[in-house]
């Protein structure tokens, strides 16, 4: 077992399968020669060539459209985009597009791509390059939209997403890139499924749902709050399309409540889901309020540090609510 | 590489076959049997004439919804037509999922398009790139009106495709409306060709109601396309005889002599004209044509009309690949 960074597992995901089938290539801007913007493609254009690693033109909506005409020829493109703040000129071409295509074939055409996105606050980015869109797409049958938080999970769900059927929306979180560090098995084929989430800490008291970087601060909180006597269990949720239903009852019917925690914004956002369910499946099992710790309803996150600081979801703010919520 | 001679009595057949299907859904819309059609009446020329200048079964197609001659062209039979206009089971493109001529026959490599305009461009682009990729030798044609090429999705595709030398063939059939809005409030420029300019790739204008023509100018995109140089945008210049759609009335927006004009120059009168003045048809064969093609549709509509709608549950799927179930 190796420690590595969260890019490292990225790179290491795309780098296999890149070797493992031909088909794979890997599409966006700055990929090639400089290895992205955040370097998690560095090293794959020297060792697979120009064909295999493109530099796109400055442009999302075809890096998008383009992927998807690839992948509808029979390769698997690997998409991305360099911050998840410029996927919305690609909209249409994954939502209308990418996600129907087998639908509206009635499975003649498929789409097996991934979409690579960079999101999340707390890296000075302001207003864009810093957001959450995770609920935009979470709204979208047909996508499967996967956020990691540690790289062992980084790498073998992006080399499960790679060899998925399905358009796959893999969300990373930026600020973990470096900072999140973790064991990965040298060798082998490390392979997560898309779909089960998590259970990342076990405890009786509170459930503290979270997927990408916020899962991090909940394990952290979890941590913190244990001085206190009060056992979190922390469930990384991974893939938020499809929702692993099993898995976020089976922890609330243990614990009877619920904590919610992203950093996109309150209002609509995948939070909400999660709480509407509890209120229809668990609600005999609740012994308190869903709560919801998510970024304000404003536009995005601001550049000014304390301006962001006040934006941003952390540990203290997390711990906090678990207390609030365990002493219901 | 030329191009064989155009199989003339192949075209003509394809084109009146396209041109009286077409005449006979609005006469289902107009019996109430069906909710919806979408016209290519005036644009069979041009689509016939680039589907027999590609590999049929080795190029790829990227359509738009006027495309009906195209597809005629393609393998698309009268029923399958006949069926999705009715929304009946077995409908190939969608399984009756969408609405008529929104085009996809994987047996023919027509990749399904959707109702937003343009979004088919870059797919083209994508394919282009894979085969370019794949060194498949096959060339990729899309289609668009020449409203649609307002888009920011069709520049994108072009640049990408002129840009990496992708072979694409970006055909535009100019009926100058897009639905009520005429070409001068699309583009500051008189033909959708010069676009190309400004992108770094060859626009050709051609007239789109002589199949000859645009079969002489498609095979040469497909040619240039083959030996690596890259992407070509053609400029058929169309006519849109009728209006936009069965939901549209064109009378508050178009003159009235306009059309009749347009009327005089049928691109299907012309070339039957043409063929029976170059000995190369016949009045006695064109008589068994069009009887062929009247019988051929007549027996479809038939056969559709007694054909079942799908199950309300196949709605239900398939949402992702692992639900696609195939009988």
């Amino acid at each position: 077992m190796a420690e590595i960074t969260l890019i490292e597992g990225l790179r290491q995901a795309m780098d296999e399968e890149l070797a493992r089938d031909e088909r794979v290539f890997i599409v966006g801007e700055d990929v090639g020669p400089r290895g992205g913007v955040f370097r998690a493609t560095l090293g794959l254009f020297d060792k697979y060539g120009p064909k295999r690693v493109i530099d796109s033109p400055l442009a999302e909506l075809s890096i998008i459209g383009v992927g998807i005409g690839a992948a509808l020829y029979g390769l698997r493109p690997i998409c991305e985009i360099q911050f998840a703040d410029f996927i919305h000129p690609a909209f249409n071409q994954i939502v209308n597009e990418a996600a129907k295509l087998c639908y509206r074939s009635n499975g003649e055409w498929t789409v097996p791509m991934v979409i690579r996105a960079p999101y999340g606050g707390g890296i000075g980015g302001g207003l864009y390059h810093s957001q959450s869109l995770e609920a935009f797409f979470t709204h979208v049958p047909g996508l499967k939209v996967v956020i990691p938080s540690n790289p062992h999970d980084a790498k073998g769900l992006l080399k499960s997403a790679v060899r998925d059927p399905n358009p796959v929306l893999f969300l990373e979180p930026k600020k973990g890139y470096r900072l999140i560090r973790g064991e990965v098995p040298e060798g082998g084929d490390l392979l997560v499924p898309i779909g089960p989430a998590r259970v990342s800490r076990s405890g009786a008291d509170v459930s503290v749902f979270a997927y990408g970087m916020m899962h991090h601060y909940c394990l952290q909180a979890a941590e913190a709050v244990a001085a206190d006597g009060i056992q979190a269990e922390v469930i990384d949720l991974r893939t938020l399309l499809p929702i692993d239903k099993a898995a976020i009852l089976a922890s609330v019917r243990k614990t009877g409540k619920a904590l919610i925690v992203h950093e996109d914004n309150l209002t609509g956002g995948y939070g909400a889901e999660i709480a509407a369910l509890l209120a229809n499946d668990a609600f005999t099992d609740l012994d308190a309020p869903v709560r919801r710790l998510a970024g304000p309803d404003v536009p995005a996150v601001p550049f000014s540090h304390p301006m962001q600081d006040w934006f941003m979801p952390n540990t203290e703010k997390i711990a906090a609510a678990i207390r609030d919520l365990a002493a219901y | 590489m030329s191009l064989p001679p155009p199989p003339l009595l192949d075209l003509y057949r394809v084109m009146l076959l396209a041109r009286r299907l077409d005449e006979r859904a609005w006469v289902l819309h107009r019996q109430g049997k069906i909710a919806f059609h979408i016209s290519g009446i005036g644009q069979e020329a041009a689509q016939v004439g680039a589907a027999f200048a590609l590999e049929r079964g080795k190029d790829w197609f990227a359509p738009y919804y006027r495309d009906l001659a195209l597809m005629l062209a393609l393998g698309l039979t009268p029923l399958e037509f006949v069926l999705g206009l009715m929304g009946k089971q077995g409908e190939p493109s969608s399984g009756a999922r969408q609405m008529p001529s929104h085009w996809s026959l994987r047996r023919a490599n027509v990749v399904s398009h959707s109702s937003p305009v343009a979004t088919q461009a870059p797919h083209a682009a994508g394919i282009g790139l894979a085969i370019k990729l794949r060194g498949d030798g096959a060339v990729v044609l899309t289609t668009i009106g020449e409203g649609s090429t307002s888009q920011g999705e069709w520049y994108e595709a072009v640049n990408w495709a002129a840009t990496h030398k992708l072979p694409v063939i970006f055909m535009v059939e100019n009926n100058v409306y897009a639905i009520s809005v005429r070409q001068d409030l699309q583009m500051a420029v008189e033909h959708v060709a010069e676009k190309a300019a400004g992108l770094g790739l060859p626009g050709v204008i051609v007239d789109g109601l002589d199949p000859v023509e645009v079969y002489r100018v498609v095979g040469e995109a497909a040619a240039r396309a083959r030996r690596g140089d890259g992407p070509t945008v053609i400029e058929a210049k169309v006519s849109r005889m009728t209006p936009h759609s069965s939901d549209d009335d064109d009378r508050s927006y178009r003159p009235r002599d306009e059309v009749e004009a347009m009327k005089a120059r049928d691109p299907l009168v012309l070339f039957h004209q043409r063929l029976l003045a170059d000995r190369a048809l016949t009045e006695a064969q064109d008589a068994g044509l069009q009887d062929e093609v009247k019988g051929v549709i007549e027996a479809a509509v038939a056969e559709a009309e007694s054909a079942p709608y799908p199950a309300a549950d196949e709605a239900s799927h398939p949402v992702y690949v692992e639900d696609v179930r195939h009988g």
